[in-house]
């Protein structure tokens, strides 16, 4: 695999671009494995990767029942922010951000971070008293955050709409400037062209179909499409999936799976410099380097396994983004999918060692998984390792739902956490 | 768009008019100061989760007010049934046998 460089380049554009190799092999498995980590999105591969690369543990699997990053790494909308309110998660978060500011110099590879900053939008009183309760909050924890008047959300993102008179109008504003958007598709190829290159295995299109753990409780491999895979440790980041997966070991989690869609726009030229939510119509919108408009929508109401959702939340979402942004009510809409994602009670997520031996999970990261890609892969993979969580993970365990320790984020995240 | 019949209407309409209220026949204890760490867990929080048919409480939110259940595959989203609050739990096998 070759180290991509301004060398490297310009060698290779003088010979056609024909000497560029594979940027991963397309790994068959092997019959033992010292880890073996189910799912191949950003979480997953990013924990292989860190696994190999800061604690020398490279006889290890990556398993996806797809392609790489092909289920919520590749389907949401992109987010990167840390100004969560409580303490623990706005160390999870802030730490994934850290990390993503060095990811493409880290990885060598360009996932186009981009700190364009996120602007959260206040249209009544409960916003501004909240918002700024946030920013508060943010700053004692070192997480920048910032308020802006009306006139100041103006000139920050000149399409937004604030007059006066709207039915919700816009009283102000919360702004990260640190926060931003990255590639998510590169976030995932970066990953794993970092881990295939320190000898981790990338098995794709092979579903893992159960655990199976020794006659001592603790476990033994993974069942799949090709057959028993026996390993020493095995890490599950399956997102959606996980409650299926981790029920074959016996271990039930506080999960539930619910789609959640997100649509583009045809693609434009540059007009939207920022990323705006506005929690109380419900709408996130950011602008792609492509030029489509990035829209988020919100999370059916019944669980689901079809990676589809309802249309009456596309309706909901469009009209919330054409009241913020009457601008774009003449756009058309591209396309529309989404993803199933794991929702724990307290909308926080779970990074943990479970009651088996050699068994960990990386899971619940409800709508909002994307942005802690870095962080959330760096301290599962110590965890992994050495047995023990890191200090940013230890509130994160599955535990906490029978103590009663929880990270009450539900009402304190935003539309997309 | 869901098509959800309700029971006690006796009517097949849009999803819009239905709430989702979570998994059907969990059962509150009836001694809650009796309940260990464990128990409070496994009633307040575990849930099956499924992926294929699972056993789910609505409520006509926009029609008569109820709350009934239903029994709902979660990979294809086809409701199997639906039935009224306190009726038993349906055979499951009966449900499927008539979908093939």
């Amino acid at each position: 695999m070759t180290h991509f460089s301004a060398f490297s380049l310009l060698k290779n554009a003088l010979t056609g671009h024909k000497a560029w190799t594979e940027q991963w092999p397309d790994s068959q498995p092997k019959k033992e494995y010292d880890v073996i980590i189910v799912g191949a999105g950003g979480h997953g591969l990013g924990a292989a990767y860190y696994l190999a690369k800061q604690h020398g543990i490279t006889n290890v699997a990556v398993i996806d029942k797809g392609w790489l990053g092909g289920g919520n790494t590749g389907r949401n909308t992109t987010i990167i922010r840390s100004n969560y309110l409580y303490d623990e998660s706005a160390k999870l978060y802030d730490h994934a951000v850290d990390l993503w500011e060095n990811l493409s110099q880290d990885l060598n590879y360009n996932v186009m971070y981009s700190r364009r900053g996120v602007l959260m939008l206040a249209h009544n009183v409960h916003d501004v008293q909240s918002f700024k309760r946030h920013i508060h909050a943010n700053r004692l924890n070192g997480v920048d955050n910032r308020w802006l008047t009306t006139q100041e959300c103006k000139d920050y993102c000149p399409p937004l709409n604030i007059a006066q008179n709207a039915r919700y109008p816009v009283m102000g504003g919360a702004l990260q400037e640190r926060a931003g958007t990255a590639r998510h598709d590169a976030v995932a190829w970066g990953y794993a062209r970092g881990a295939a290159m320190r000898g981790v295995d990338i098995i794709q299109n092979c579903p893992v179909t159960a655990i199976r753990r020794n006659a001592d409780g603790s476990v033994a491999g993974v069942e799949t499409a090709k057959g028993f895979i026996k390993a020493k440790k095995v890490a599950v980041s399956a997102a959606g999936h996980t409650s299926v997966v981790m029920e074959t070991a016996g271990v039930r989690l506080p999960l539930e799976s619910y789609p959640l869609q997100a649509l583009v726009s045809e693609p434009i030229k540059p007009i939207f410099p920022c990323v705006v939510m506005s929690n109380a119509v419900h709408a996130y919108i950011s602008q792609s380097d492509k030029g489509e408009l990035v829209i988020g929508s919100g999370t059916d109401q019944y669980t689901s396994y079809s990676q589809r959702g309802g249309l009456p939340l596309i309706e909901h979402t469009v009209a919330a983004i054409t009241e913020v942004f009457p601008i774009f009510n003449r756009m058309r809409m591209l396309r529309k999918w989404g993803g199933i994602v794991d929702v724990t009670p307290d909308r926080s997520a779970i990074i943990s060692k479970t009651p088996v031996e050699g068994l960990y999970v990386n899971c619940g990261w409800g709508t909002g998984g994307f942005k802690a890609t870095p962080g959330a892969a760096h301290t599962f993979a110590w965890t992994v390792a050495k047995n023990e969580p890191h200090p940013i993970n230890a509130p994160f365990t599955m535990e906490r739902f029978r103590t009663g320790r929880l990270i009450d984020e539900a009402a304190a995240a935003a539309v997309a956490h | 768009m869901l098509l959800i019949h309700c029971p006690y209407c006796e009517e097949t309409l849009p999803e819009a008019e239905f709430t989702y209220a979570g998994q059907a026949h969990v059962i509150r204890p009836e001694d809650p100061s009796g309940q260990s760490d464990d128990q409070w867990q496994e009633f307040l929080f575990i849930r099956a989760n499924p992926k294929g048919p699972h056993y789910e409480r609505w409520r006509h939110f926009h029609g008569c007010g109820r709350f009934f259940n239903a029994v709902r595959d979660t990979v294809s989203d086809k409701f199997l049934t639906t039935y009224k609050a306190g009726a038993p739990r349906p055979d499951l096998s009966s449900l499927t046998e008539g979908l093939k």
